[in-house]
């Protein structure tokens, strides 16, 4: 068997409250192989994207690392120095956001910014830099990226501003893309291009792609297989396609009857949405036992008390939940 | 108006910096309320040349002046008229302020650019040029003084007002107060008004302490009030010749300003938080 | 044929934007011409991306901004640019439950008053009448009442939904405008708001006009269906006929971006669009769709399609509408 080419072991993430320190992710780990695309799929506050952010080693107070490992490629990365991380960080692993306004210099041109990366990571000098830049701006098929080049972030619209995000995090041909959210902030119709987009690009260059997002449906058409992560613990993980197919845990099976799919009303006339009851619960009151109990359909006097353990499911998948195997 | 500005904003915990401040300012008040019981000596009549410029000591604890006048029980008197003049002028710039930022925020339109447009020019011209000139044609005196400056320096809050309803008037709720029906002024003082308090409060207080140091700085000028009666302004004007052989003369009407304003201050801080619903640390 | 609630004619909501000075004075043509009704007890679904016009679309309708062109009949009142509506009569007929429940409670306002106010200001002033009407009305949308006294920021998203849609219907109106009422909530929680929106819906006889970019929300909730580009309407029908046999090729580029691991095959790659809405400001000549579109001629930059009907109630605005595919 071949190492994985992240392999994220047992992951605390403690978040430092007045005088109280909370667990906002817990026992985490998956393993993403080279060029696979894996999913982290979870609701505001499951601590999908500080899990994403402790592997770009960019936690910041008042989260902090409390524990786990954090492997790239056989070598432990959780706890080596900040010039170390920046290193690694654009040439080994690179990023992008929900909002790529706010991750762009407003002040600098984007062929410039693409070009930085060249300069910074790869030695290039600024000309060569600026054609390489122009490249980079035609791979994610900006239109008449020679004219686009010296556009400032402002003057392109939220798609293109996420394709040069895209141009920048591909530059240095990473080994891992992280993703979070990257098409939250766009329109449905572009949000499909971007995310062709970026799977034809990361498959064309062996890029492994760790993708958060809250929709199960987008992360399931990207990603080879798919973690569900519910109030900082990971309640499933299967090959996407499965994870439709044969849900697990009665938080992923709620997630998906919970949506209305399109086609259904034709197929089975207007049903009554199937609802999960309750609130997302906040870090300050996890429920013990499972944390999904109180609003489990399922639930029964061990759930309130003991913390599930995983249990394996075919093809590397694995569920949390008392009531399976 | 520079000193109450550079004050650096305490951050006590809890409603710490509330109690504090609001002690500060409700010993300056009491003070001024029970003048005629809490001072020694008359402030102006018993002046004893025999006395002059003594030192702080148990018959006059904050020392004399140069007519032999007891400081402490100037200071205790002259807290009358630099919060008078504080407070009241005060109000008069967070009311025409407010209102004029508020309008102008929320109508938008000429009289926006009519009001901005105003805001610009006091600003451009400093505010204690401004209250000198009303002063010249008003004359001397309290009433006076407390017109002038309760006219200067309202932009400051009609700043912040205007600035505020821009960034509040698409929220959602001041959309759905305009779809249930409310009138404009109902939405501007019940659903805007409540919600920007607190900066506005800030700038009030900020404002109270700039207040009690231009009314120094006219009293200076012999347009504010006029000696003998005194005020901290004019007792600190008149120390400056002998801050090096009398300190008490300046220092104890500074502290009196410097408490006052630090203060107020802390009193704005604190009422920011406790008038802010979100805040955790409301009420214990 | 039951008389219409609202019924647009030709409605068009033009701003100047730009400076005299500076580059001229341009005419933003953000709702151009729309002709729309909904009839009572009914829900229209109201689909179109960010910038087609819809939020626009929408605060025309609840009279805040006054139309250029055309006119609206809103139960019986008759509203154009020169006669500006009734705003106390509007408020019992349309009211509006908007996408963030965050920014849209005042946050100074307790549960009571944000119900209580509005019905003392439309003349209810007798105290338990007011009082019975506020417990009714929490009750209905599912709050306890004993939450009457708490402010909004005690409350979770979903509930704090809950209240808005409260506020919108203490005032019994009969066409509610719901501006993406679950999209910003969270994944688990939209189920219980769609059942509640739909419930009220029966319970009340409430009309709905429904925008949301969520196809299978639209689809899930709505009876008739039209879907907006660049500040007109594209195509309209039945929503069956909408989802099961779209003309217009945004439409199908809509229902084609939508990831569903179900259908994954069905999706065709050519039904997608291309690129990214152009600006109001400056819209393409001739069909506005026609840069993005894959079945563009020559006739498409030349003139914009007539709003045509494909079978009784449904139109689509396509010179090539009686394609299928």
């Amino acid at each position: 068997m071949t190492t994985p080419l992240l392999k994220v072991e047992n992951l605390r993430i403690a978040l430092a409250g007045d005088g109280v320190t909370y667990d906002a992710v817990e026992n985490v780990s998956f393993e993403i192989g080279r060029g696979e695309a894996f999913g982290l799929v979870g609701e505001s506050g499951c601590g999908k994207s500080i899990t994403a952010l402790s592997v770009m080693g960019l936690l910041r107070r008042p989260l902090s690392l409390a524990g786990g490992k954090i492997i790239l490629d056989g070598e432990e990365i959780q706890n080596v120095s900040a010039a170390e991380m920046r290193r690694l960080r654009g040439k080994r692993i690179a990023m992008i956001f929900q909002e790529p306004m706010t991750a762009l210099n407003p002040l600098s041109p984007v062929g410039r910014q693409i070009a930085e990366m060249f300069v910074l990571h790869q030695g290039a000098n600024w000309n060569e830099a600026m054609d390489r830049a122009e490249d980079a701006l035609r791979q994610v098929r900006v239109p008449s990226p020679e004219r686009r080049i010296k556009d400032y972030p402002h003057q392109l619209s939220g798609g293109m501003r996420q394709r040069v995000m895209i141009a920048i995090a591909l530059a240095c041909g990473p080994d891992l893309l992280v993703a979070d959210e990257p098409t939250t902030a766009l329109d449905v119709t572009v949000q499909a291009e971007i995310i062709d987009l970026m799977a034809e690009l990361c498959a064309a260059k062996g890029t492994a792609v760790l993708m958060i997002s809250h929709d199960l449906g987008l992360v399931a058409n990207m990603c080879q297989r798919v973690a569900v992560m519910y109030a900082g613990r990971i309640v499933e993980s299967q090959v996407a396609d499965a994870i439709f197919a044969t849900p697990t845990h009665p938080y992923t099976q709620g997630l998906i009857d919970s949506l209305p799919r399109l086609g259904e009303r034709a197929r089975r006339g207007r049903q009554k949405l199937r609802e999960i009851s309750g609130v997302v619960p906040s870090i300050a009151n996890y429920p013990s036992g499972c944390r999904f109990n109180p609003r489990c359909p399922a639930v029964t006097d061990v759930c309130r008390t003991i913390v599930p353990e995983a249990t394996p499911l075919p093809a590397d998948g694995l569920v949390r939940c008392h009531h399976h195997g | 108006m520079s000193l109450a500005l550079k004050l650096p904003r305490l951050r006590l915990k809890g409603g710490t910096s509330l109690w504090v401040g609001g002690g500060l300012v409700a010993i300056a008040i009491s003070s001024a309320i029970l003048a005629p019981w809490i001072a020694l000596t008359d402030p102006v009549l018993d002046a004893n040349l025999m006395n002059a410029e003594l030192p702080p000591s148990w018959e006059f604890p904050f020392g004399t002046d140069a007519q032999g006048r007891d400081i402490y029980s100037r200071i205790v008197w002259g807290a009358r008229v630099s919060l008078s003049v504080g407070i009241i002028s005060q109000i008069c710039n967070s009311l025409i302020g407010v209102t004029l930022g508020l309008t102008a925020g929320y109508w938008g339109g000429w009289w926006d650019d009519l009001v901005s447009g105003l805001t610009n020019l006091m600003l451009a011209i400093p505010s204690l040029v401004f209250a000198l000139a009303i002063m010249a044609i008003l004359g001397p005196g309290l009433v006076s003084l407390v017109i002038a400056l309760g006219l200067t320096s309202w932009s400051y809050s009609c700043r912040i007002a205007r600035a505020q309803v821009l960034s509040l008037k698409s929220q959602g709720y001041i959309q759905a107060a305009r779809i249930l029906g409310y009138g404009d002024l109902r939405i501007m003082f019940t659903q805007v008004l409540p919600n920007i308090l607190g900066p506005l409060i800030v700038i009030a207080t900020l404002g109270m302490g700039g207040a009690i140091l231009a009314e120094a700085a006219l009293s200076f000028l012999g347009l504010g009030i006029r000696p003998p009666f005194p005020s901290w302004g004019s007792m600190l004007s008149e120390a400056r010749d002998q801050i090096t052989t009398a300190p008490w003369l300046s220092v104890f009407p500074g502290l009196a300003i410097f408490f006052t304003v630090l203060g107020l201050n802390l009193l704005g801080d604190g009422l920011r938080d406790y008038l802010d619903p979100q805040s955790t640390t409301r009420r214990g | 044929m039951a008389e219409s609630l609202l019924s647009l004619d030709d409605l068009a909501v033009h701003f100047k934007v730009g400076n005299a000075l500076a580059g001229g004075i341009k005419t933003l043509k953000a709702v151009d011409g729309v002709t729309l009704d909904v009839k009572p007890g009914e829900c229209l679904g109201l689909v179109g991306e960010s910038g087609c016009g819809k939020s626009t679309l929408a605060l025309a309708i609840m009279g805040l901004l006054p139309p250029t062109r055309g006119t609206m009949n809103v139960d019986g009142q008759q509203i154009s640019g020169a006669t500006p509506p009734d705003r106390m009569k509007m408020a019992r007929t349309v009211q509006m439950v908007f996408q963030d429940p965050y920014a849209s409670l005042n946050p100074r306002q307790t549960v009571r008053r944000t119900l209580a106010d509005p019905l003392r200001l439309h003349g209810i002033t007798d105290k338990e009448e007011v009082e019975a009407r506020v417990i009714d009305m929490m009750a209905k949308v599912g709050l306890r009442p004993e939450q009457a006294d708490r402010y909004p920021h005690e409350f979770s998203g979903g509930q704090r939904q809950r209240i808005g849609i409260a506020r919108a219907l203490i005032l019994k109106p009969k066409l509610v405008l719901c501006d993406e009422p679950v999209s910003a909530l969270d994944v688990s929680i939209r189920a219980q708001i769609i059942n509640l929106l739909l419930e009220l819906k029966d319970e009340m006889g409430l009309a709905y006009i429904m925008i949301s970019h969520d196809l299978g929300v639209v689809e899930h909730v709505s009876d008739r269906v039209a879907v907006m580009y660049l500040g007109r309407i594209v195509e309209q029908g039945g929503w069956q006929e909408i989802f099961e046999n779209p003309r217009h090729p945004y439409t199908r580029a809509l229902i084609a971006a939508i990831p569903d691991p179900f259908h994954r095959a069905a999706i065709s790659a050519d039904a997608k669009a291309r690129g990214e809405i152009a600006s109001a400001l400056n819209p393409p000549p001739g069909c506005h769709f026609n840069p993005r579109c894959p079945l563009k001629t020559d006739i498409c930059t030349a003139e914009y399609p007539a709003f045509g009907e494909v079978s009784p109630g449904h139109r689509a605005a396509c010179h090539f509408r009686e394609r299928t595919q």
